[in-house]
């Protein structure tokens, strides 16, 4: 059985970090097909959060094939997992690796990088959104 | 069931020449968890009185569960729940004597439940009341409250007066009780971050009026922080509501209630959590109507 925590601070919606941790169990095996999740009541009485916030984990859970809801017993770990998510992106991996160190020779920090990169993901937006 | 557990329209509170709620407007969706806010004297516990049918108002109507409390107690006050603050009980009574009281006191009571809350929560039956901690005490409030099985559970503060741990193991309880269905909760506080944990809905009070009332996740969307280089605010005034400003000689930074998207290439635009969107919103002058469009500096 998976046990979820909760990071306040992260700035990750609660929902969002039920999700996150029940994909991260699957990854790495500690949950598996056909094990239970547990119950709305049961989180709660332990978190102290919102029946409907975990409502919205596993209706999210559910929508990715997950997990199923059957009604009146639980959610359970489908058997049938989607394919593993992290895809082959090596190649835009290692142009940003070269884009990074040219970043670094150009005299930025991890800190200014990410500034840019955010400004030019903004830029981007505006130009789509004009 | 009607689809909102709590409607006031106009609603207004005047003790002799001081309004202790103004004009308060604003609906609670039954099945939500709803959190009153605001700082003391904003009129919070007026507010909730009067939807308890504890005091009357000078102005407009309040209906809680489709009627109102004050004039139909008969029909309202059985299906409600209400914990005021400090929650009160008869300290000299063993825990089981008041267990009896709420039976006889009340047309639907669910012992069963109560017996099993309090078992659990390791709270024997046969202690007197006045020897339990705060946290128990609020626990054994909480208990009789829910032994009616009420569809709207009102709560005054019920968490101030609790140290952390209680504080959880308050909320825990009362989210299980969420959890079972059929329950509307509208609580008081000021202690935000446990509040956004546990509430789905927010309301808002200050100055004796309604600032915000709204889904969390909504207000949380809907408001943004924008900073940067001094300048005047008024071009982003004329879209959005900006409801806090603040300059230093170089720098300006806005709480803004967005209109629809922000994005303004002058500005950095960030999230903001609740806890700042509530002080943002206190933060304002009394002065400062909910609408106005005045800016401090």
């Amino acid at each position: 059985m998976i046990e979820f925590r909760l990071d306040q601070r992260s700035g990750v919606p609660t929902y969002l970090q039920l999700v996150q941790q029940v994909r991260q169990a699957l990854r790495l095996g500690i949950l598996q097909p056909g094990d239970q999740l547990p119950t709305v009541k049961e989180v709660v009485g332990k978190l102290a959060i919102n029946p409907n916030t975990v409502l919205k984990a596993y209706r999210e859970l559910d929508r990715e094939g997950l997990t199923e809801g059957r009604r009146g017993q639980g959610t359970f770990v489908s058997h049938d997992q989607p394919a593993a998510v992290p895809g082959d992106y090596s190649a835009l991996r290692s142009a940003l690796l070269k884009w990074i160190e040219r970043a670094r020779k150009a005299g930025l920090d991890d800190e200014s990088i990410n500034a840019l990169v955010a400004a030019t993901l903004q830029t981007v937006f505006f130009e789509k959104a004009a | 069931m009607s689809e909102f557990a709590l409607e006031a329209r106009g609603l207004g509170k005047r003790y002799g020449k001081k309004w202790a709620l103004r004009d308060c407007t604003l609906e609670i969706p039954t099945g939500c968890v709803a959190a009153l806010v605001g700082p003391n004297g904003a009129g919070k516990t007026t507010l909730l009185h009067l939807a308890v049918g504890l005091t009357d108002a000078t102005a407009g109507s309040v209906r809680v569960l489709g009627r109102s409390a004050w004039e139909r107690p008969e029909v309202v006050l059985p299906r409600l729940g209400f914990v005021a603050q400090e929650h009160p009980l008869y300290r000299r009574f063993r825990i089981g004597e008041m267990l009896k009281a709420g039976e006889k006191l009340n047309a639907t009571w669910d012992q069963a439940l109560a017996q099993t809350r309090l078992e659990r929560l390791g709270i024997p039956l046969d202690q007197k009341i006045g020897t339990l901690s705060g946290g128990q005490q609020a626990q054994v409030a909480l208990t009789l409250a829910l032994a009616k099985r009420p569809e709207l559970l009102v709560l005054d503060e019920p968490i101030a007066a609790l140290d952390p741990l209680a504080r959880r193991d308050f909320l825990k309880s009362l989210m299980e009780a969420v959890a079972d269905g059929g329950l509307t909760v509208l609580l008081s506080s000021h202690i935000i971050t446990d509040l956004e944990r546990v509430c789905d809905y927010m309301i808002l009070l200050s100055a004796s009026q309604v600032q915000l009332a709204a889904p969390i996740e909504d207000i949380v969307a809907e408001h943004r922080v924008l900073s940067g280089p001094r300048s005047d605010p008024s071009a982003v005034e004329r879209l959005h509501s900006v409801i806090q400003a603040s300059h230093t000689d170089r720098q300006t930074t806005l709480v803004v209630r967005a209109n629809g998207h922000l994005y303004d290439s002058r500005w950095q635009v960030d999230e903001v959590d609740l806890e700042e969107i509530v002080l943002a919103y206190l933060g304002r002058s009394p002065s400062d109507a909910p609408e106005s469009q005045e800016v401090a500096s």
